[in-house]
């Protein structure tokens, strides 16, 4: 699809989110959630004890009950929908013919860890923080879309290997 | 007036089927811009494929000037909308941290779904990282608490603390997304590779 085109159907999302929810769009936060609740299931102790996991666990209210979650659900299948239209549906590791497989597998990981770790700290990734941010002209999202962009054109350079 | 679904007496049921919903485009726009393919979106940081850049400000762009709009008219009451917290230590450090972790993975959180959703197996191990980099952040919160919540700011807009009208700032965003545009497309010019643009 045309770039700009997708641009529009992605600000009509958020702009939905703004005037129904009065929030922007999220991802970061589903992570977070499946992760709280996962410890929460496998230490009650340990969630409840901690000054971190007890601000997302409520006495009876399952973590996952949230906004954000079922945004998240939605967006797997507003993906799916769109890559079965596309003819786009297939299992595969997608990676440059430079490197292996498992190297590809291992720095998308590293990826992950990084990006959510950050996304964490900076109260938001590149939805909820960057592209809902800047939509209600929020000083923070615009430092946080600089930062990230910067960060990766800084490290480019030496991970140019991945995927040229 | 907008915000529609957040009174208190506003059934759960129906603030999550609308979280649903929206998370449906929200997934459709992001699949459809070619987002579930790493190679693609990595393509930002070597000029071969400038496609988030386009995305990301049209998209950001429209809610805004959108939400404007609808304000003007009354359609919406933008006070009740969420502003981000600006922590500026956290914003940046964690965007600093962030953008490594984008050139190693090749994805962000959300297009990271939106490439599982297809069956990228290369998605599933960076949303198992994520998910290890959210248990890692709330085990060494107690160490980081004070860095992560200092240089507080409050919910700042970026319009007021340069002194502009926000229709001011939307006008000169756009004025500079469409000369970031034109320079991403003579990039693509400049740096073609037409086997990773045109084949995810």
């Amino acid at each position: 699809m045309n770039p700009y085109l997708a641009g529009c159907i992605l600000g009509s999302a958020l702009l939905a989110a703004m005037y129904f929810s009065g929030r922007g769009l999220g991802a970061s936060g589903g992570v977070k959630y499946a992760m709280v609740s996962a410890v929460k299931a496998i230490s009650p102790e340990h969630a409840e004890n901690s000054p971190y996991y007890s601000q997302y666990v409520e006495k009876e209210r399952n973590p996952l009950k949230s906004w954000l979650v079922f945004e998240v659900v939605g967006l797997l299948v507003g993906g799916f929908i769109s890559g079965a239209i596309s003819g786009r549906l297939k299992f595969k590791i997608e990676r440059s013919p430079n490197i292996s497989s498992s190297r590809r597998l291992l720095f998308a990981f590293l990826g992950g860890l990084f990006f959510v770790y950050g996304a964490q700290l900076a109260r938001g990734c590149t939805s909820g923080a960057a592209l809902s941010g800047m939509a209600v002209l929020s000083t923070a999202g615009f430092v946080t879309m600089v930062a990230i962009f910067g960060s990766a054109y800084a490290f480019a350079w030496f991970f140019r290997k991945n995927w040229i | 007036m907008g915000p529609i679904l957040i009174s208190s007496d506003t059934p759960l049921w129906l603030s999550l089927l609308a979280a649903f919903l929206i998370g449906i485009a929200f997934g459709f726009a992001l699949e459809q811009a070619g987002f579930s393919s790493s190679r693609k979106l990595a393509g930002m940081f070597y000029g071969y494929d400038t496609t988030v850049l386009k995305v990301f400000f049209t998209a950001s762009i429209f809610a805004l000037v959108g939400s404007l709009l609808m304000n003007y008219f009354g359609m919406i009451d933008l006070d009740l909308v969420f502003v981000n917290n600006y922590y500026v230590g956290a914003a940046i450090v964690g965007g600093v941290i962030m953008g490594a972790g984008f050139i190693m993975g090749g994805f962000c959180p959300g297009t990271g779904i939106c490439a599982l959703s297809i069956g990228k197996i290369d998605a599933i191990f960076f949303l198992i990282g994520g998910f290890f980099g959210a248990f890692l952040f709330a085990e060494s919160y107690p160490y980081i608490a004070a860095f992560a919540t200092d240089y507080y700011e409050g919910p700042v807009k970026i319009n007021e603390w340069m002194g502009l009208s926000p229709g001011v700032f939307a006008l000169l965003l756009i004025i500079a997304a469409v000369v970031m545009f034109w320079l991403a497309e003579k990039a693509e010019k400049k740096f073609p590779r037409p086997d990773i643009t045109n084949d995810f």
